[in-house]
This record gives structure tokens, sequence and C-alpha cells, in this order.
């Protein structure tokens, strides 16, 4: 939920190329190195995490941020990983992670088609924009008669996290599979169904594998969205033996309060994933973002 | 977006195969479509319409979550209006969001600007540059709170500065500006990569035209740039305020609302709900909230549909 701006790919951005001008271009060696300087901006808060995180207690309560640790030491994170009980919580923000990924993809692309094939039915043009309703419905709107109901259902756990993940992206991802599917050429489906191929087959072995460059966006944001959020599992998981990795932080600011080398250890476990998951993916993240809501 | 390719679509149905001999105006559908829909219908339904309806109802009763209730008209709306605390958390999240979407756009537009101009190691700057998008709100307030609580005081010392020399997380006039650092941090990069791809639309050779017909970069900026920006800030100015409007993660990480309640937004206001036994008072609140989020979505769209600039 939190920055879940998400759209098409199309075809990633041009890297590296040079797009003003022509011809021989000198490099701007100013604007290189502002940008450089402000690159500061997003590296200062990260060291300090990673510095923090292999300071000893002694060295991380002197008040200085910016420090190199000094012994280095990994306590930290062995503290961090029995304190929060890392390998749970790491099992369940996984698992919420998956289920809202592999949901979110299957669910829409499956309405989208259905939608996209049957336009001219009243039935199927009213779901979408039916569906299309849920981007006026932020969570806290709704908040409040969801927790009730995800108590009396007993989805007040981590499965319900995750399916509350597939309903407030649908919206979004539906829009967008069936833009990309309104791209497809309809004589491959046909001539594949003149072959007696049934609409079953047609979606998952033609439809589902084009729709592939989408759905890998809508599963890398799925993924970043679902990894990082703190407020649906926070209000909806009631056990807090099952709290997701994000809203295991908590315990830091009340609990343990002067133990910061063991807390930024806790936070950088948090982090890293997505992290990583970013730097591997990031070609369909950054195409992903910008060919989309922009037409 | 669509009317391009609709027609086509719309042929597959009304012209069946060959083989059979069309019946009537339109063929059957094959069920498995229903099939198909169902889940999202399904879901939806439950998970959004249905709380949405209930919150609805239970804001006209005096339930306090659980029990009997009645129904006590429009006195909790009433209320809503005559509570300080929750007209200040309106004051404080459209407030927020304002400055929020103003800065976060003049930063990002600024980066872009940069990143598509001659500049080196582009590629690597702009990883770093997105890297704030993928790190989750809450754990990153949380290293905020530490360096804004201890390391800018200790900087605000140094330098002789009165205000900076303790917590501005602890000042109530002050808070707010690290809850709009922080969120801005957060959102920047997704408004970057929108203006760098529209940056990217304008043809280099608008630019060499106008450079040999003598023109300064400023007036390029002014003449060529913006005009053709302008439809992406207003798609970022829209997703802004949407995420800014229910704005939690990274307020709860910084001052949980604090100091008192100066920095409380709707949502934590709302979710306050079931603490304090005023569950359908809040449902309420929410029920305000909701019409002005869309209110302000409408306002968004129809200035959108203006410009012409956007499809979403």
């Amino acid at each position: 939920m939190s920055n879940a701006t998400q759209t098409i790919p199309a075809q990633p951005l041009a890297t590296g190329k040079r797009r003003f001008g022509g011809g021989p271009e000198r490099t701007n060696w100013p604007a290189t190195a502002i940008l450089i300087l402000c690159t500061l901006g997003v590296l200062v808060p990260l060291y300090v995490t990673i510095s923090m995180a292999f300071k000893t207690t002694g060295q991380a309560v002197d008040g200085n941020a910016f420090s190199l640790p000094s012994p280095l030491t990994l306590d930290s994170f062995v503290q961090a990983w029995t304190l929060t009980n890392f390998p749970r919580g790491f099992m369940i923000s996984v698992f919420v992670s998956v289920t809202a990924v592999a949901g979110e993809i299957v669910v829409s692309a499956l309405a989208a088609y259905a939608i996209v094939r049957n336009w001219d039915r009243r039935v199927f043009r009213w779901s979408f924009f039916y569906l299309l309703a849920a981007m006026f419905i932020p969570f806290p709107v709704v908040a409040l008669p969801q927790i009730q109901l995800t108590g009396l259902v007993g989805l007040d756990n981590p499965l319900g996290v995750a399916i509350l993940h597939i309903v407030f992206a649908l919206a979004f991802n539906t829009m967008l599979f069936t833009a990309f599917l309104r791209s497809i050429p309809l004589e491959l489906e046909e001539s594949m169904r003149m072959d007696g191929a049934g609409t079953w087959q047609v979606f998952w072995r033609l439809i589902f594998p084009l729709l592939g460059p989408m759905s890998a966006t809508v599963g890398i944001f799925a993924f970043i969205a679902s990894w990082n959020d703190f407020m649906m599992p926070s209000l909806i998981i009631s056990d807090p033996e099952l709290q997701t990795i994000p809203v295991l932080q908590k315990m830091f600011q009340t609990q343990f309060s002067n133990s910061y080398n063991v807390a930024f250890a806790s936070y950088l476990m948090a982090m890293a994933p997505a992290i990583v998951v970013y730097l591997f993916t990031q070609r369909w993240v950054m195409s992903g973002l910008t060919q989309g809501a922009v037409k | 977006m669509s009317s391009m390719t609709r027609p086509s679509t719309r042929a597959v149905v009304t012209a069946p195969p060959a083989a059979k001999a069309p019946r009537a105006r339109k063929s059957r559908v094959d069920p498995l479509y229903y099939f198909f829909l169902f889940p999202s219908l399904a879901i939806f339904t439950l998970a959004v319409t249905l709380p949405a309806v209930l919150g609805f109802v239970y804001s006209f009763t005096n339930s306090v979550g659980f029990g009997d209730f009645q129904f006590i008209g429009f006195r909790n709306f009433i209320a809503v209006f005559q509570d300080d605390g929750i007209l200040g958390s309106y004051g404080f999240t459209l407030a927020f969001s304002l400055v929020t979407v103003i800065l976060v756009n003049i930063v990002a537009f600024l980066l872009a600007l940069g990143l598509t101009s001659r500049v080196r190691f582009r590629a690597a700057l702009r990883t770093v540059f997105v890297i704030p998008m993928v790190i989750s709100g809450i754990v990153i307030a949380f290293v905020f709170q530490y360096l804004f609580s201890n390391s800018l005081p200790l900087l605000g010392q140094g330098l002789g500065i009165e205000v900076l020399s303790s917590s501005i997380l602890a000042n109530p006039d002050l808070a707010w500006v690290g809850i709009v650092f922080v969120t801005a941090w957060q959102s920047v990069p997704s408004a970057m990569l929108i203006y760098i791809a529209g940056l990217l639309t304008v043809p280099p050779e608008v630019y060499e035209a106008s450079s040999i017909d003598g023109a300064s970069p400023w007036h390029n900026l002014r003449h060529i740039t913006l005009p053709l920006v302008a439809g992406y800030a207003v798609i970022n100015t829209v997703l802004g305020f949407k995420n800014y409007l229910n704005a939690y993660d990274i307020i709860v990480g910084l001052t949980d609302g604090g100091p008192g309640v100066s920095t409380r937004s709707v949502a934590m206001a709302i979710f306050r709900g079931f603490e304090g036994g005023d569950y359908a008072y809040q449902m309420a609140n929410a029920v305000i909230f909701f019409l002005i989020s869309v209110a302000i979505a409408l306002i968004q769209l129809r200035f959108t549909r203006s410009k012409g600039g956007i499809a979403a």
C-alpha cells in the first residue's frame, strides 16, 4: 500500500543512451557532480543503518551515528535474530508476499481476459467498472469493518492480509492487464481455437505466457508493497506471534531502547530482501513505473 | 487508451468461427469466462463492498464494535464536525499532503532533468535514486527517527542553531517537517521515474531546432520542457495525493501522532475506533473521509481531462 504506484511495462527506458543533442557531446560535469552529491541524501541513511548494525552496544550509544564501527561485530545480528525470532517472521512475510504475488497475477489476469473478450456484454463491462471503483476506496475507510469481519471468519492472520493485498491492488492490476490484452492480436487465439483448443487451454497456453512481462511488473510491485507494508498486518493479524517483519520492528521502540545496534541490525535485515529483489529486477521496476499510467 | 483495439475484440464475438453459423446477434458466452471473472468479483465484494456497506450502516448507530446497538441518525456525523481532535487530523493530513506533493514534484522534476541531461554514470545514479521506493516506510521512519532525535540535535548544537538543538520530532511546531521529509524521501523516486518518462518523450530534434534559432537553455526549459511535462505533473499530483491522504506507516514510525496529537493523520484517528469504544463514531469519520477523498480525486480527474494528460 505504501507507495504502490505501479504501471505498465512497455520497453525498458533507454539506459545510458544520450538523448539530447546529436553528434559528439561533452559530458555535463557540473550536473554530474550535483547529482552525485544528491545521492548522499539516499546513501547517508543507508550508511548509518549499516554501520550502526555492525557496532558494539558501547559504541552505538555514544551518539555519533556517522562513525565507522570499531571494533566490527556481528553480535547485534545474532541478538536481533533471536529477539525478533527472525526465521519465523521471515517465513510469515515470505508467505504473505508469495501469496500476494501469485494471487495478484492470476486473479487479475483471469478477470482481465474474461472482460476484454466479452467487452460487448453488459455483465463483463459493468464488472470492470465495479472493480475499478476500488481505486476510490482506500484501506482506512473500510478498515474497521474489515478487522471485524476477518476476525469473524478466522482470517485475522497472514492469509487474510495476503487476500487484502490482492483485493486492494485488484483495480489497478486488472486495468493494466486489460490494456495489455487489448494489444494482443486475436488471430493467434483464433487459430488455436480452430485446432480445437478451448478457452481454458487458450488462456493458460497462449494468453498467460504472452502476459509475461506484464505479470513480472505486477508481481514485483506486489512483492515490494506486501513485503514492506505495516498498516494492514498490524491491524488485521491479531496474534503477535504471526506478525510480519516490518511490524516486528516496533518492539525496538518500547523495549531495548538503548540497544541501537541491535535495532539497526534488525532494520537492515528487514530492508535487505526488498533491496536485493529491486537490484536484480531494476529493469522491470523502472519500465513498469514509467510507461504505464502515462498513456 | 483502448478505443483503437476495441473494434477487433467486438469483431470476434459477433463473428464466431465459420463452422458455426451465427444464430443470434451474439454468440453464447463460454461459461468458463464467468468462472474467470468470479474470483475477482467474489473477493472484492466480500473484502471491500461488504465492509463498506457495513461501515456505512454502523455510522448511523451507537455501536462500540460488538453487542447491541441502536440507530441514532446523524448524531455521529454532527459530533465529528464538532470534534477538535478529528478536525485537527484533517487539517494536518491536508496540509501535509499539499506540502509533500509540492516538494516531491519539485525535487523529482529537478532530478529527472539532471538524469536526462548529458551526465555521466546515468544508470548507476538512477539505480541509487530509486532505492528509497523499495524500502519499508515504517523501517526507514525508525532510522530517521534516530537521526532526527540524536544526530540532528548534535549538529544543531555544534552549529549553534537553537531550533535544531533539540529533537524536531519532540517539537509540536516542527514534527511535521520530519514527516514531510521522510515521506518525500520515499516518494520522490516514483515521481522522478514518471518525469523521466515524460522528458524522454520530447524528441531531441525539438531542442536542436530551438538551439539553432538561438534559444537559451532557460528559454527551452520554460517554453518547451515545462509545457510538455505538465501532464506528468498532474499524474504525480494525483498519485501523490492518493498516497499521502492515507498516510500512516511513516507517521507511526516517526512520531506516532505526537507530540500530543499534532501529527495525527486521519487514518490514525480512524484506527483508534477500536481502542476507545467509539467504533460507530469513527465509522462516521471514515464515511466523511471517503467522501473527501472522492471529491479530491474527482477534482483532480477533471483537471486532468482538461489538460488532456493521461488516460489513467
